[in-house]
């Protein structure tokens, strides 16, 4: 009963109108503040076209706007730059109205034109935009060039009407994306190629200053259209810094925020002391860690095989491996996603059992394979743990130890049998549960070259995907439940071996205020930089 | 001398050369796909294959290799393909301070080894010479990352002198520089603590002494310059080493060098970068190797180029 009132919980929110809750303002929070955030690789671009890092995307969020947005710390949808929309009866034609009077950094007001231009940039494929494909249900998007978007256009100053060529649920989620910012045309224009060196967009913050390779200043945008929004005067991002140094230099009180995280070798000392631990938040992310099987070759071809595997695992030991920052998974779904289904208990550990369906399926004494592993740390340690556990059921693994770019080729190559997903797992592009379908594990990145690196293809639950994606309201409880069956089926074949959902856990400095949620923002990692405040 | 420092630039050249077609041919078999990194994981096979026509990749190796160096003679490095940037900028914004921490580590390592290897040598065989010893091998395979914490740890964290890493000011220099100089100045003690021996053996010295000059002025005016010789050599060779060592010792103290660019872009399989990066690193190697055998006929009228 408990459970099911959860349940039932659970769903409310989330098929509940999401700009029926917007976020409410911190009352206690003040204006003001600079803070420190720092980062051990270099900031690649902030053309949103383009970034795809983990640690470019947040601050593209708070350079830019999109026409739709996520209530901070959430993942509910809330308009952005529209002010509302208008779906029309065969689901096929958005029309947006957007806010009035929203300025560029540069000062000029934004429209639709603007909106309808940048669509039409981030399609061009001499734009080369790695999110493009996110757009795919917009009519005229197999076109797409120099022409622009048949299906965008704009109807008047603060109109746009969007016409896609097939009902796509998750469209307004495309929408809130960072390839879906509003930039203005004179501004990429101007800087052409090096637009992404020098952003324009509407967002809470402007690019103030980039020493390349040291520092980049974000300033408050006084004229921000959203009233009160930002807090902070400036943020400002330190790259290159080692996270070993960067916690140091925020136990001395020079930083506020370590981008990159508690360092693994660092983890324990912190958690172990009540002052330091207050300043932790921990939460959960859209992120799921799974071993691969290429279900094209034996001895992967064997579902019986695949499921052995599944329950030879003690996901529970490798979760300590990592100083207990996961949850131990049984789905492909992380739990905070919508679709999750919490009543589905996944593959037990047990040996046994294993042992004998690999005897099933014609393996009784096992047999020798390859575990493909990204070569940094936490990785080969997760792996080895992987292969201690196989070894108990007779299944002897080498371990191949390499750089990223290499497992991801062979894993869309189809060379690797099984291949650990950790530094390359999946951490959602938006809050929905058919992100975690197409590219990896349906049929459309099981070519070569994809990133269904299990190269498993079912072709009836491509036609389920596709039929839970014609819904008009991305959180239709029929349409979530029909998620929830194909990721239940897709476990029944056991293409991967689901193993954890790393939890974040994120550093603050004493001074750092707002609420916990903020500093674990499922979509603005690590922090939602327009909403969290300091307090002296 | 002329036709020498022609000769010795046209070879330089053609080590570039050779230099730039293995690295590119070493990244052209490489099993990692750019493209995949630029058109990202949820790129339809469409998008891939127009990312990889723009950029020349489906080109063969001789094309793409060609167009490089046809780009390469006019000073064009390329453009990034993941930071979207031209490489020379990123380079140029990243090369003084590599170069200058180079110079301020190539100063500490031979202040510390040249200074302890004179002392090791004039104590030969006693306890100082034997403790130096010990300490040169102890720092010649610390590993430089551990160094650098440790350093960090103590003289920035805890008692505070410097500023826990960074870039700007003569204080941020003084870490970074001293690890360098410490794990360098082992090679360099023993080095120059064989090679004063040697010299100290040399019948000139002798007879130096015999002409009743001070122990002290022996030492300066005449052992020492004909000791060093074989040293500064040894540091346009050590230029390459050093260039690895470098790379460490930025990501530790967040030193905005090359070293962190490089590492970057081998991660991401980034190949404008990669060869930039390395096209400069092996300039400099050669320039160095250069430069030390110009100096040494100055310091030793013996040593004739030819």
């Amino acid at each position: 009963m408990k459970h099911w009132l959860a349940s039932t919980a659970l769903a409310l929110c989330l098929i509940a109108p999401a700009w029926a809750q917007d976020h409410a303002s911190d009352p206690n929070a003040k204006p003001g503040g600079d803070i420190v955030v720092t980062y051990k690789d270099d900031v690649a671009t902030l053309d949103p076209a383009i970034g795809y890092d983990w640690q470019n995307w947040s601050m593209i969020k708070s350079l830019f706007d999109g026409l739709m947005d996520y209530v901070p710390g959430t993942t509910e949808l809330r308009p952005g730059l529209a002010e509302s929309y208008d779906l029309s009866e065969d689901g096929l034609v958005y029309r947006f109205k957007l806010r009035a009077g929203v300025r560029f950094h540069n000062g000029r007001e934004m429209t639709a034109e603007d909106v309808k231009y940048s669509l039409d940039r981030v399609t061009d494929p001499a734009t080369q935009s790695p999110g493009a494909g996110f757009f795919g249900s917009i009519a005229g998007f197999d076109a797409a060039g120099p022409g622009g978007l048949s299906g965008v256009r704009a109807i008047d100053p603060l109109t746009l009407e969007i016409t896609l060529s097939r009902p796509d649920a998750t469209f307004l989620h495309v929408m809130a994306l960072n390839f879906a910012s509003v930039v203005p045309r004179e501004a990429v224009e101007e800087f052409g190629a090096d637009f992404g060196k020098h952003p324009v967009g509407t967002g809470a913050f402007s690019l103030a200053e980039w020493t390349i390779g040291q520092r980049l200043v974000f300033r408050k945008n006084a004229d921000y259209w959203r009233e009160g929004i930002p807090y902070l005067d400036s943020v400002t991002f330190e790259v290159g810094q080692e996270p070993v140094v960067a916690l140091l230099r925020l136990q001395k009180g020079e930083v506020d925020v370590p981008g990159d995280g508690i360092p693994p070798a660092k983890f324990a000392e912190v958690m172990g002391d009540p002052e330091q631990a207050a300043r932790v938040v921990e939460g959960g992310q859209l992120h799921t860690g799974y071993i691969t099987m290429n279900v094209t070759r034996p001895p992967f071809d064997s579902r019986e095989v695949r499921r052995a595997v599944n329950m030879a695992l003690n996901k529970d030991r490798i979760v300590q491996i990592i100083n207990g920052r996961a949850v131990p998974a049984t789905q492909p779904l992380p739990p905070s996603m919508p679709g999750y289904a919490g009543d589905y208990a996944g593959y037990p550990h047990d040996v046994e059992a294993a042992r004998t369906l690999l005897a099933e399926a014609g393996y009784p004494d096992g047999f020798e394979t390859e575990l493909y592993v990204m070569n940094t740390d936490p990785n080969p340690r997760i792996a080895q743990a992987i292969q201690q556990d196989l070894a108990a059921v007779g299944i002897r693994v080498s371990l191949q130890n390499l750089a990223q770019a290499n497992v991801i080729e062979a894993g869309g190559a189809g060379t690797a049998p099984m291949i650990w997903s950790g530094g390359m797992g999946w951490i959602a592009d938006f809050p929905d549960p058919s992100n975690f379908y197409g590219p990896i594990l349906g049929c459309a990145g099981a070519a070569e070259g994809g990133w269904n690196w299990s190269k498993y293809c079912n072709e009836a639950l491509d036609d389920q995907a596709v039929a839970a994606d014609s819904f008009k309201d991305p959180g239709d409880p029929a349409r979530l439940a029909m998620w929830s069956s194909i990721y239940s089926q897709i476990m029944e074949d056991a293409p991967w071996a689901p193993v954890f959902n790393e939890q974040r856990y994120t550093m603050k400095s004493p001074r750092m205020a707002g609420a916990d949620a903020l500093y674990v923002d499922p979509v603005s990692i690590p922090i939602n930089y327009d909403y969290v405040y300091v307090t002296e | 001398m002329a036709t020498y420092v022609l000769r010795r630039l046209v070879q330089s050249a053609l080590i570039l050369l050779g230099v730039s077609f293995v690295t590119f041919l070493l990244l052209y078999v490489l099993p990692a796909d750019p493209v995949r990194q630029i058109a990202g994981r949820s790129a339809t096979a469409a998008t891939v294959e127009n990312i990889r026509q723009q950029l020349g990749l489906d080109q063969p190796f001789a094309v793409q290799y060609g167009r490089y160096l046809g780009n390469l003679v006019q000073g064009d490095l390329g453009r990034s393909y993941l930071q979207r940037t031209d490489v020379a900028e990123l380079i140029r914004a990243r090369l003084p301070a590599s170069l200058l921490l180079m110079a301020a580590g190539i100063a500490c390592e031979l202040a510390i080894g040249l200074t302890l290897g004179v002392l090791a040598a004039l104590w030969r065989g006693r306890p100082l010479d034997q403790g130096l010893m010990v300490g040169s091998f102890i720092a010649v395979s610390a590993p430089q990352f551990v160094v650098g914490l440790l350093l960090l740890y103590v003289f920035a964290v805890k008692l505070g002198w410097f500023p826990i890493g960074g870039y700007g000011t003569a204080a941020h220099l003084v870490l970074p520089a001293l690890t360098l100089g410490i794990l360098g100045s082992g090679w360099y003690g023993r080095m120059m603590r064989s090679s004063m021996i040697e010299v100290l053996r040399a019948d000139f010295i002798r007879t130096a002494r015999a002409k009743g000059l001070s122990r002290l002025r022996v030492i300066l005016r005449h052992a020492l310059p004909n000791a060093i010789l074989p040293i500064i050599a040894m540091v346009g060779i050590d230029i390459g080493i050093f260039m690895g060592g470098i790379v460490v010792v930025e990501s530790v103290f967040g030193w905005p060098g090359m070293g962190q660019l490089a590492w970057q872009a081998i991660q991401r399989v980034d190949i404008p970068i990669i060869m930039g990066v390395t096209l400069v690193s092996a300039t400099a190697i050669v320039l160095g190797n250069l430069l030390a055998d110009l100096i040494a006929p100055l310091v030793d009228r013996r040593i004739r180029l030819r």
